[in-house]
């Protein structure tokens, strides 16, 4: 970026006319784009979301740091604008469309400040014209920051409520919970699945966890390991855990990796499991047409 | 020699997020060459260990995977590279078990055991080569749309 030097009495100039007519460029702004289809139920509210931003870029121009997205004169309203971007970024507005929203808001404010001077040829008048698209620029990019911001806040979020839904810890029995487990296990998903079920056990006073892996593809060593510690932290609490569902594919390839999972108790599908569960609380369960469950 | 079923490509390895995207790529990749289930999940247990490798020791890499032809036999070969410390030990680190990382040990021996060819190429300070390749078995190999 080409540095730029304000003059100080044009910012000045810049910052007493933002601040005077702060009313007018509120209401100007209240009927662009950015303000109108954010503030949707009153008018009112769009006006003094414009006033806060118009006294905060009066508070930058004064600092003379009009090209510094860090000075402190938007710190007031950095919050604003964040609540507002993402209100666009939800209706699916891009970060590239909100820029051009913010782009939107210079031209009202260049006319008012035209009509400050009598002569069109002014040089002070060209001079704060100037500076106010330096500082309109700058205000493009605090917004951007802030809707950038905002997109990986929601990721983060998504992603958050994705691994909970995708982990839900049910009770099949009295005494039973089990979850089971869909896609890939990496270290942030396999710590809040040993979470939930170690809630669960307490909450539920459950005897027996069911893990069951029907849904994982891959079992490497690093998943091991989390079954291993899971396995482990469930009994610390009082509970037996079952893993179900190792598919022959992956149980030969466990073998090949060299990973003793002996310590871990096993059936071949879910109702195995529960079946294991039942009949070790002194529950009857009748026979059942799955052969290939290991009997321990 | 035929062309290539699945084109090289070169993928990063950087995140959790991009170790599952390889592991489905390897699975695509190998399904696409006629390899059987079994054969599929060794590949894609042995690339997701070093991989994991690549990102946690390594520092981070890429990986290079190529479908070589050997006279009618086909394969499909995977280099995990980093510039990262290098292993100073090889036959050490190759040793079931041994981690200077809190992991379980496995990784690199349980990965040469999946596959049939493994060749680990490492430099102290410079940096980890680990290229396994698998052909498929079974004559003559299955190719999707022929029969
Ligand atoms: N790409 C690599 N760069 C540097 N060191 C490595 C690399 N791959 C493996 N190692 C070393 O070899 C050791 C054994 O690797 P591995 O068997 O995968 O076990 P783990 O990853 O569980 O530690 C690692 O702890 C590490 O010290
Ligand atoms: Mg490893």
């Amino acid at each position: 970026m080409v540095q730029h030097d304000t003059a100080p009495e044009v910012a000045e100039q810049l910052s007493e006319f933002l601040k005077r007519r702060r009313e007018q460029i509120a209401h100007r702004w209240a009927d662009a784009a950015l303000f109108s289809n954010v503030f949707t139920v009153s008018r009112d509210e769009a006006v003094e979301a414009g006033r806060a931003v118009a006294e905060a870029l009066a508070d930058v121009a004064r600092s003379g740091r009009l090209e510094d997205i860090e000075a402190p004169g938007f710190d007031t309203v950095r919050d604003q604008l964040g609540r507002m971007t993402s209100a666009r970024t939800q209706s699916g507005y891009t970060p590239t469309q909100i820029a051009r929203e913010v782009a939107g808001l210079r031209a009202p404010v260049a006319a008012l400040l035209r009509a400050e001077f009598d002569d069109p040829a002014d040089e002070r008048m060209h001079a704060c014209l100037l500076e106010l698209t330096v500082l309109m620029g700058t205000l493009r990019l605090v917004v951007l920051e802030t809707t950038i911001n905002a997109g990986e806040e929601l990721i983060a979020r998504q992603r958050q409520q994705l691994l909970e839904v995708a982990t839900p810890v049910i009770e099949l029995w009295e005494g039973v919970v089990a979850v089971p487990l869909i896609g890939t296990l990496d270290s942030s998903r396999s710590q809040v699945v040993m979470e939930s079920l170690l809630e669960a056990i307490v909450e539920r006073r459950a005897r027996y966890a069911i893990l069951d892996i029907t849904g994982v593809p891959t079992v490497d060593s690093l998943v091991a390991q989390h079954l291993m510690k899971t396995v482990a932290a469930a009994r610390l609490m009082g509970a037996e855990c079952i893993v179900s569902g190792i598919r022959p594919a992956i149980a030969q390839t466990i073998v090949h990796l060299g990973i003793d999972l002996g310590s871990i108790l096993t059936r071949a599908g879910l109702a195995d499991a529960l079946a294991y569960a039942l009949t070790q609380q002194g529950i009857a369960v009748s026979a059942r047409p799955t052969a290939g469950a290991d009997s321990r | 020699m035929h062309a290539p079923l699945t084109p090289t490509a070169r993928l990063p390895i950087g995140s959790d997020a991009d170790l599952a995207w390889l592991r489905q790529h390897v699975r695509q990749c190998a399904a696409d060459l006629g390899f059987g289930l079994v054969q599929q999940t060794k590949l894609v247990t042995a690339a997701s260990e070093l991989a994991r490798n690549t990102l946690v020791h390594g520092g981070g890499g890429h990986v290079e995977i190529t479908t070589p032809t050997d006279g009618a036999r086909r394969g499909l070969r995977l280099s995990f590279v980093d510039s990262g410390p290098g292993i100073r030990d090889v036959d050490l680190a190759l040793t079931d078990g041994y981690t200077t990382g809190g992991g379980l040990g496995m990784g690199l021996s349980g990965a040469k055991r999946l596959v049939q060819d493994f060749v680990l190429d490492t430099r102290p300070g410079l940096g980890t080569t680990v290229t396994i390749t698998e052909w498929v078995s079974g004559f003559p190999a299955p190719r999707p749309g022929a029969r």
